[in-house]
């Protein structure tokens, strides 16, 4: 063959063996920008808010119990988003399933009917909208649009508005209300989902696709990827999701009520997006989404210590995930 | 000696601490086309985009009629006379062809209304001076590949551009295109406009180029004129070896009595497939030749199930199957390499490694999780197999040169093995050692038992490649020759135009 005294490939070789100096060089600090935020934001309080206990255990864990509904629902907004599409229907999705969930305890069909009720809620409209999505070839933005809506008058009828009680203890405890030691339940629920997210976005062939579909849908679909089957499956998970903090706000508060989940589908897709997870897809991270969710909190949590009031806090909010998402944002030149 | 119009002087590029262009020096006369030639990866679009201000170089200065200048984005490029004719991102598809040229620099009048009558005078005009038949008012997204070229062309030299860079110009272009584009560009010339040409294909470098550039690895390795040069000086060049054995012929054995691997009886699918019938024998290579527009490539996005069949029979291994998607074409063991490899094949944003992996994640897992060492070791196997240069598996696709990325996509359906390979255009953009290679591969794979079916319209490729050759005319089989009764390149040639 010709080509095996081809001498293209000296360079080829020296290039592989970079060294450890240049490999750091190459370290992009711009991926790390959520974690540096983070810890930033951590240090900041720490020091101007020490007097005022911000870095108590207790305050801290309750940081991660006010986080524990938007990490969650962001685990599975990430793979939503990494596909390329959009799901806005995961707060009516909260607030209907803490509403099922509540009926089905009260109509005395037990924790499992509770928990029956509140996932399969998600887990039906999930799939509506995977559906439309899909198979009638509608937008996800405006399919999902259109079901926050549908969805959140549904909560708004089916108790005419009315809050439903949650007497069922062991429903409360495992799913919001409960400590397990020191340790909250509802960082308990954040921790298993958030791996497992991880795992399956990063280490197993769905994963994979899910980024490939979201990277080249084209590219994707001539290698074989299905990519409405994985369309579909990213939006059934994030109605399930959506439906499991429905049932965590609702044993969290001992009762279902159409307000919960107000606004957190912007809250969700805020935590992905901080966290590095392209909006254009392809690119995708659970833990940064996580992260992202937790630093969201802390400000929250921050500027409510500080005494600022909701108008104050939603300025500075603002302001810090624009600056975050500027700051991370690749300046390099293609 | 006159002064040249444009010279670059010890231009150095690194990127991550790896040189990738090396004190090189280039320099263009006024009215003069220059081509730039190297392997994938020597670095000739770097050096553009040097040129345009997309890139800055770390070390190196750049002359225009002499005076020193800097370059630090398009704009500045733009002022220095430099423009660089994209192919098909800086033309906007929905709007017509003068409001393209004019984009940002509309006609309009005192309060800021847009005058479209002037803006369409004026193109008129543009385009006649040009010499070149496109009607103002025509939308873009409806014309031809060669079209937007020349729009773009128009656009640069309504806007002065002196120094035009086309970045393989003509590789989605029809051969009629082609000869169009190199009449307008010998009137350019004409009009002392000067270009830098990049590009893969020997032959149209010594039609209309004045003087040669080589870059390997980065260096500059010669300047001369084209016609003191020979064809194999510049291959040496290019390639640093002699590259004898390059597009030899040699006949391989098979038999072609048993049951055909893949069997297509009378395919229609849209309206440029109409009746399609082949064979294609277990270990044999087929050649599909036939004009651009001839309904080739449709033909086989519809065997694989990305166009829907209208009519029409595909029989895998004499079973017949019902190919509905791309997945049930792969489950049949069928693998596709498109002809545009960069929308249709590669996920620019992930690394190579993902990308070569991709169609065979099922076959890589360890339980439900993937086997990345696996997967590393195909990956880092087929990079050195096919020549990619990259610095590691690890690295974005979307920052290899253009011929790396498309190698990635072959990588890619290697890797995954398939029984019947087809290849739309397997050679575009890839240098001339890679074509080589390209070519001992799918030969060794036929003699490893796989079947192949090759599409290419470099017809020295095919009659390298092929055991066999179909042309393809009007979404039609019209006729089926064998490699060994084809002595020379006119003979192919004649059986694709003779329609
Ligand atoms: N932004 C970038 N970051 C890292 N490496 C890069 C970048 N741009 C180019 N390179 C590397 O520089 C080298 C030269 O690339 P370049 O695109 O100039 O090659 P080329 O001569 O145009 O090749 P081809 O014929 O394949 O288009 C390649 O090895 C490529 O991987
Ligand atoms: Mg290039």
């Amino acid at each position: 063959m010709p080509s095996k005294d081809i001498k293209m490939n000296d360079s080829f070789n020296l290039q592989n063996n970079l060294s450890p100096a240049k490999r750091l060089k190459a370290f992009d600090w711009r991926n790390y920008i959520v974690y540096i935020a983070f810890v930033g934001v951590i240090i900041y309080f720490s020091i101007t808010l020490h007097d005022e206990g911000f870095l108590t255990t207790s305050n801290l864990l309750n940081i991660a119990r006010q986080t524990a509904m938007i990490s969650i629902m962001g685990v599975a907004m990430t793979f939503v988003i990494s596909t390329g599409e959009i799901d806005l229907s995961v707060g009516s999705i909260t607030a209907l399933a803490s509403l099922t969930a509540a009926l089905a305890l009260q109509a005395g069909l037990g924790l499992f009917g509770g928990i029956a009720a509140g996932l399969g809620t998600g887990l039906a409209i999930g799939i509506i909208n995977g559906l439309l999505i899909t198979k009638v070839a509608i937008p996800s933005f405006l399919v999902t649009l259109g079901m926050m809506g549908i969805v959140k008058g549904l909560a708004m009828w089916i108790t005419d508005t009315a809050p439903v009680p949650i007497v069922h203890s062991t429903f409360n405890f495992l799913f919001g209300s409960g400590d397990i030691g020191s340790i909250p339940i509802l960082l308990i629920w954040t921790l298993i989902i958030t791996i497992i997210g991880h795992i399956i976005l990063k280490k197993t062939a769905f994963g994979r696709q899910t980024l490939a579909t979201g990277g080249n849908e084209m590219a994707a679909k001539f290698s074989g990827v299905k990519t409405s089957k994985i369309k579909f499956l990213v939006f059934v998970g994030s109605g399930l999701m959506a439906g499991f903090a429905g049932m965590l706000y609702a044993g969290r508060m001992h009762a279902g009520r159409y307000t919960f989940g107000e606004g957190d589908e912007l809250s969700v897709i805020a935590a992905v997006i901080l966290g590095g997870t392209s909006l254009f897809g392809g690119v995708g991270t659970v833990i940064g989404t996580v992260i992202g969710s937790l630093m969201i909190g802390t400000i929250n949590n921050g500027l409510i210590i500080m005494g600022l009031d909701v108008s104050q806090q939603m300025i500075v909010k603002g302001l810090i995930i624009i600056l975050a998402v500027a700051f991370g944002r690749k300046t390099l030149k293609k | 000696m006159e002064q040249p119009l444009l010279s670059m002087e010890g231009i150095s590029k690194s990127f991550n601490g790896i040189k990738v262009l090396d004190s090189v020096s280039f320099s263009l006369r006024k009215g003069e086309v220059h081509a730039l030639m190297g392997g994938n990866g020597a670095g000739k679009s770097t050096l553009m985009k040097i040129l345009t201000g997309v890139y800055q170089a770390d070390e190196g200065e750049i002359f225009i009629e002499g005076k020193k200048v800097s370059i630090n984005d398009t704009e500045d490029a733009k002022r220095n006379y430099i423009s660089m004719i994209f192919q098909e991102f800086s033309l906007v598809p929905t709007l017509t062809v003068a409001q393209n040229i004019f984009l940002t620099r509309e006609p309009k009048n005192a309060i800021g209304i847009l005058n479209d009558k002037e803006c369409i005078a004026k193109t008129k005009e543009l385009l006649k001076e040009l010499e070149v038949d496109i009607n103002p008012t025509d939308i873009i997204g409806n014309l031809g590949v060669g079209y937007w070229q020349m729009t773009e062309i128009a656009k640069a030299l309504s806007q002065n551009a002196k120094i035009l860079i086309m970045d393989e110009p003509t590789s989605s272009l029809t051969k009629k295109e082609t000869e169009i584009l190199f009449n307008f560009i010998n009137k350019l010339k004409k009009k002392g406009i000067s270009i830098i040409y990049i590009s893969h294909r020997m032959d149209e470098i010594f039609q209309i180029c004045d003087r040669i550039t080589i870059l390997r690895d980065g260096k500059k390795i010669a300047t001369e004129s084209c016609d003191e040069i020979t064809m194999e000086t510049v291959i040496q060049h290019i390639v640093g070896a002699d590259l004898d054995k390059a597009f030899e012929w040699k006949e391989r054995f098979y038999s072609i009595e048993g049951t055909p691997i893949l069997e297509v009886k009378n395919l229609s699918s849209g309206t440029k497939v109409r009746d399609i019938s082949f064979r294609l024998y277990p270990g044999e290579i087929l050649g599909v030749a036939g004009l651009m527009g001839s309904g080739r490539s449709e033909m086989v996005r519809a065997i694989f199930g990305i166009d829907p069949i209208d009519g029409g029979e595909i029989f895998v291994k004499g079973k017949k199957h019902t190919i509905k998607s791309p997945t049930d074409a792969i489950a049949a063991g069928l693998a596709l390499i498109p002809e545009d490899r960069r929308m249709q094949g590669l996920i620019l944003q992930h690394s190579v490694k993902e990308n070569i992996i991709l169609p065979i994640l099922s076959k890589i897992k360890k339980g439900v999780f993937l086997d990345e060492r696996k997967a590393n070791k195909i990956a880092e196997q087929f990079v050195e197999r096919l020549n990619i240069k990259t610095d590691d598996i690890f690295k974005t696709a979307g920052l290899l040169s253009g011929g790396n990325q498309q190698k990635i996509v072959l990588a890619k359906w290697l890797a995954n093995n398939p029984d019947i390979l087809i290849l739309d255009e397997p050679t575009i953009g890839v240098d001339i050692a890679a074509k080589t290679e390209i070519i001992d591969i799918i030969r060794e794979l036929a003699d490893s038992g796989k079947s192949i079916l090759v599409i290419s319209s470099e017809l020295p490729e095919l009659l390298a490649v092929s055991d066999r050759i179909i042309v393809v005319h009007e979404g039609r089989v019209v006729k089926e020759l064998k490699r060994k009764e084809i002595d020379s390149e006119e003979v192919l040639q004649h059986a694709i135009q003779g329609y």
